[in-house]
């Protein structure tokens, strides 16, 4: 497919100090493209699979138990008891696979990130929550459950995830298509590169791609050396633009990591996502190799 | 002696017509014109024995060097049929023609040699094109740039030579893969009249050994010094002469 020696003089044209450049930067911008999609992408996966098949019911705390005072306490003893019902209720509904109700201290750590960790149970009216996990496939009646919730413990909430949960994906889904429109656009922009460079090639090396031709030269003899220089460009233009990207993105990674919070969700790469992005410079090496022989394959077919 | 002339000339008119139909080269009523302007190559029609040796003559701008390019593929005609080695140009396939080319050798008038490369990889090029393998490239170059007095150049690129080292180089490119054909347009222009007759000497060694040779020369003292029919261009238009051999 390429040769290493070549008669054109294709090593000492301009072409070959921009072209690596040019696809450095393509790299560049192409990693952290499908790094941001193969996050986002195992980030919908995680939320997927760890978000269906679950219910949250909310019982909010009884206004007797907001305003505090001398009937604050009873208040907050029948808040407790209609959390038992509710739970008791919920583990009696077929095709919930288990119930149970997560503590004030629980709560505590999950609004950790936005109240500090100064709070204390009692100083804030927190709703309770009951962590419900459905069976798998199960089908449930959303208006019957919270009729016989609302029975049972009068102001329970069915929090289905089902609806955020979609809007979300949908959110990610979304942005990781944009992802990968822009490295459409980017290896189009390197075919594009690739293919003006090509032919300005041809132009510089006419009279001796000429001369290989009256000698007896086939195009494929003349492709071949095309080729072979694109792909030695488009390595070297990979590997600095993955050596430019990877530093980038261990520097997001570590800013994102600095704030230590749960605000932001958990975006990283596994072992075949980073094997993934070290391919890259490859793939784009043997795009620009096949594009240059091609586009010399199309230009010299119109030669006698 | 004139009687024996006369008998040589038809012979020879004889052997033209004879391998008319199996000729090397054989034009058939070609003409030439570039983009809309005149023609420059009027009717031509012609062809060249297997192992026959013309000179191409005629004034400058008569047609010579379009004729030649004609004849290596170089160009397509207007109208007019060429064949080559007994196949239709016109008929013959894009991918085919390189199979045909690598039967001509050609000494171009602008010598074309690749600038960036050596004396040898120059020589060596139609060899590689052909995928002859490098040890039997190795030997048979050496020996050829012995021949044209090139050996002590073999690194050198051809812009660092003379103009006649030059003309040398493009021959030995020319010659090196032993062509059924070869054509040269003015090859000996650069060099000394001990060098053109030793050149002339190896286009004629060539012949001899059943290359079909093609040369357009202004150079009348060796046309009558070596006595090859001649291919006579005026105003477009071709007519043959017969030579002394």
């Amino acid at each position: 497919m390429f040769s290493r020696r070549t008669d054109l003089q294709l090593d000492r044209d301009q072409l070959g100090g921009f072209l690596p450049w040019l696809i450095a930067f393509m790299v560049f911008l192409s990693v952290l493209a499908l790094a941001g999609t193969l996050a986002l992408n195992q980030l919908a996966g995680r939320w997927d699979t760890g978000m269906s098949g679950t219910l949250t019911v909310q019982i909010k705390p009884s206004a007797k138990a907001i305003a505090g005072g001398a009937g604050a306490k009873a208040a907050r003893a029948q808040d407790e008891k209609r959390l038992r019902s509710a739970v008791v209720a919920l583990k009696t509904t077929s095709g919930v696979a288990s119930a149970e109700a997560l503590s004030e201290q629980n709560l505590l750590t999950l609004l950790e990130p936005w109240l500090g960790g100064g709070a204390v149970a009692g100083d804030l009216p927190l709703p309770r929550l009951i962590d419900v996990q459905l069976e798998r496939g199960a089908e449930i009646d959303m208006a019957a459950l919270q009729n016989k919730l609302t029975a049972v413990a009068p102001g329970a909430v069915i929090d289905d995830h089902g609806v955020w949960l979609a809007r979300l994906i949908r959110l990610v889904r979304t942005v990781e298509a944009l992802a990968l429109a822009v490295l459409a656009f980017i290896a189009l922009a390197t075919v594009g590169t690739v293919i003006f460079t090509t032919r300005t090639g041809l132009a510089i090396h006419q009279d001796a791609i000429e001369v290989l031709h009256l000698i007896g030269a086939h195009d494929s003899y003349i492709a071949r050396q095309f080729a072979g220089r694109a792909l030695a460009l488009g390595l070297k233009g990979g590997i600095i633009g993955l050596l430019l990207a990877l530093p980038t993105l261990w520097g997001i990674g570590a800013l994102a990591d600095s704030l230590q919070s749960g605000l932001l969700p958990d975006l990283s790469l596994g072992v075949t996502h980073w094997m993934t992005l070290l391919v890259l410079p490859l793939t784009v090496a043997v795009i620009a190799m096949v594009t240059a022989r091609m586009t010399v394959m199309k230009t010299l077919a119109r030669m006698l | 002696m004139l009687l024996r002339e006369r008998f040589r000339f038809i012979l020879r008119v004889c052997m033209v017509v004879m391998n008319s139909e199996s000729g090397v080269v054989r034009f058939e009523n070609v003409g030439l014109r570039y983009g809309l302007g005149p023609e420059v190559l009027q009717d031509i029609s012609f062809s060249l024995a297997p192992g026959s040796f013309h000179f191409l003559v005629g004034s400058s701008g008569a047609g010579k060097s379009s004729l030649l390019k004609l004849m290596y593929l170089a160009l397509k005609p207007s109208r007019g049929l060429i064949s080559l080695f007994g196949r239709d140009i016109a008929t013959t396939k894009r991918g085919e023609l390189p199979s045909l080319r690598r039967r001509v050798g050609v000494v171009f008038q602008e010598f074309r040699l690749l600038r960036h490369l050596s004396v040898f990889d120059n020589v060596a090029l139609p060899l590689r094109v052909a995928g002859t393998r490098e040890a039997e490239i190795q030997k048979n170059v050496a020996e050829l740039l012995e021949w044209v007095g090139l050996h002590d150049h073999l690194e050198a690129r051809p812009p660092t030579l003379s103009g006649g080292q030059q003309q040398r180089l493009a021959i030995a490119r020319a010659v090196i893969a032993r062509p059924k054909l070869l054509i040269a347009d003015e090859p000996t222009g650069n060099v000394d009249d001990a060098m053109a007759l030793r050149l002339m000497h190896l286009f004629d060694e060539l012949n001899k050994l059943g290359t079909t040779v093609v040369i357009a020369t202004h150079n009348k003292t060796l046309v009558e010094k070596l006595g090859h029919p001649c291919l006579g261009l005026t105003d477009g238009q071709l007519q043959l002469t017969a030579g002394r051999g």
